[in-house]
């Protein structure tokens, strides 16, 4: 009964409370944690609205997501298809089958060349009859139009640029007519590659505003709802801090719901995706394997979830809680 | 400094020119309990908003417990609404919880330790008699019920000044008897009370200072 008296003099609280800074670091961090979780709880009471939102903010994260890790195969898949590459040296028709080998042979060990075949006169005429049916025009013609011809294989780790070069150096050999490398779809391709990963940078900007937008609006209605409340917290002696807190969790969370839900799309595409295209990769030579997000970009996924989700909640709620004032 | 509350020639006029409030000078002294009484419109909430800094005055100082309110700044206000213990005719309970969780909600906006909070919080409870209510929810409470959670809340915190507007306002006079009495027993143990009430006849035997408003003047004190 004489407990909660005051007796003019304020008289210090228990020692647990204000007694020392450990106690009061304490109080501080259980009250976050307490409100952490009841923020979460706050969700869990209106589920269904709080599942709308966090399932909007997860699409809106995986489509940038998603186009991140296509990239990032498509990338995979051409250096590998680079690696394919091969030059065409068509010789002049006056150099022999042995000059041509030796040819070959020469600049097999030359920088920049991994290896190198050559393909007689006689021996291109024998593949083409055999692939094509034109033998009996061939036939027809007498003498060989065919040149001799010497594939080369440029080293895998030579850059697209530096194999244009070796293009250039080799068709001024004396011996070569002209060398021809069908790189053109592989710069398309390296183009499109790089068009798609700046899409999706603005793509991913565009709807990371729109998650901002999403948690703002969200956080907005939430604080609505709960004036009454705010005004008796105001009314008990609750600083600005202290009210903002529960949003700003709010917003922590669904940021944080999202990113898990994006990265449950994407494995979901993954899975959906994965095996057809398996199929068409082991199609090509060198088994190519889809990768996913890994550990490391999905704990980035989340980061930046959690970091949208916040500020979205940090640009609505400071001006939404001061325009309510006890009245 | 003995007075808890000292108004001086204290003016507030509304935006729109209504005159709330015309040179009102009071005085409350610590531990003394008053009734600030008169029709609705008097200026009795008024007066209660300028004491818990929901208003501001137009003119005239207002002390509390030895602070010019005028020089709280607007971030300080928190901390000195800490202070003053608040008690609403609407008892302002928060309904999605606890009677426990209610009555501990000015002490943890202060940041106090969770054992403590139990023990000042079931303090509180078993003053105004609901010690086994804590883990009712206020709507399953009777509205005497309910304001004596509300009262509970504003003296946990060991406020200097309980600030009551219109406590038994929703209440029949049997309850509102019930309310009274306890106000009393507070005010027993120290504590500073001002009780806006209209209920005049409810008062007016209990022997206390009553102090009366009419249209914004202050008629006795």
């Amino acid at each position: 009964m004489p407990e909660p008296q005051s007796s003019g003099s304020s008289r210090s609280a228990g020692p647990a409370s204000r007694g020392s800074g450990r106690g009061r670091l304490a109080a501080w961090a259980a009250s976050h944690a307490r409100c952490l979780l009841e923020s979460l709880g706050r969700l869990h009471r209106r589920w269904v609205a709080s599942l709308l939102t966090v399932l909007v903010i997860g699409i809106a994260l995986a489509l940038p997501a998603g186009l991140y890790v296509l990239v990032k195969n498509l990338d995979t898949l051409a250096s590998s298809w680079h690696q394919s590459v091969r030059i065409s040296l068509y010789l002049k028709q006056d150099v022999s089958a042995d000059s041509g080998q030796r040819l070959a042979d020469d600049l097999a060990g030359e920088n920049g060349i991994s290896s190198t075949q050559f393909i007689s006169a006689d021996e291109g005429l024998r593949q083409f009859k055999q692939a094509s049916s034109f033998g009996a025009a061939l036939d027809a013609l007498g003498s060989n139009p065919l040149p001799g011809v010497i594939e080369v294989t440029p080293k895998a780790s030579l850059p697209p640029a530096a194999v244009g070069q070796l293009v250039d150096q080799l068709s001024k050999r004396r011996q070569v007519d002209h060398a021809a490398l069908d790189q053109a779809w592989l710069r398309r391709l390296t183009a499109i590659l790089a068009l798609i990963s700046r899409a999706s940078w603005v793509i991913g900007a565009l709807l990371s505003a729109a998650v901002l937008f999403i948690v703002g609006n969200t956080i907005r209605l939430d604080i609505e709802n709960r004036r009454q409340e705010i005004e008796v917290m105001k009314l008990l002696g609750a600083g600005d801090a202290f009210i903002r807190r529960p949003f700003l969790y709010s917003g922590v969370w669904y940021g944080l719901l999202g990113a898990i839900v994006a990265i449950m799309v994407l494995v979901a595409c993954y899975m959906a995706l994965g095996g057809p295209l398996s199929t068409l990769t082991a199609s090509y030579q060198g088994g190519l394997s889809l990768t996913g997000l890994s550990l490391r970009e999905s704990a980035g996924l989340l980061a930046i979830g959690i970091a949208l989700g916040w500020a979205g909640c940090a640009i609505t709620v400071n001006r939404q809680l001061a325009a309510i004032e006890p009245r | 400094m003995t007075d808890i509350v000292a108004f001086d020639n204290v003016v507030k006029r509304y935006p729109g020119g209504k005159l709330a409030l015309d040179r009102v000078s009071l005085r409350l002294a610590r531990g003394e309990m008053a009734f600030l009484t008169g029709h609705s419109g008097a200026g009795k909430s008024t007066l209660m908003k300028l004491i818990g800094l929901i208003e501001r005055p137009t003119r005239g100082r207002v002390v509390i417990n030895g602070t010019d309110l005028a020089k709280v700044r607007r971030a300080h206000i928190p901390r000195y609404r800490q202070r003053v213990g608040l008690i609403f005719q609407n008892y302002n309970l928060l309904y999605d919880r606890t009677v426990f969780d209610n009555v501990a909600l000015p002490l943890v906006i202060r940041g106090i330790g969770h054992t403590e909070i139990a023990r000042r919080v079931r303090a509180a409870l078993d003053t105004v008699g609901l010690l086994s209510h804590e883990k009712k929810f206020p709507i399953t409470l009777s509205g005497g019920e309910q304001q004596r959670v509300g009262i509970a809340r504003a003296v946990v915190n060991r406020p200097h000044l309980l600030l009551a507007d219109e406590p038994t306002g929703n209440l029949d006079p049997d309850l509102s008897a019930d309310i009274m009495r306890l106000f009393t027993r507070l005010n027993e143990t120290g504590t500073s009370i001002m009780i806006a009430t209209h209920a005049i006849d409810l008062v007016e035997h209990m022997g206390y200072r009553r102090i009366a408003l009419d249209h914004g003047h202050l008629e006795a004190g």
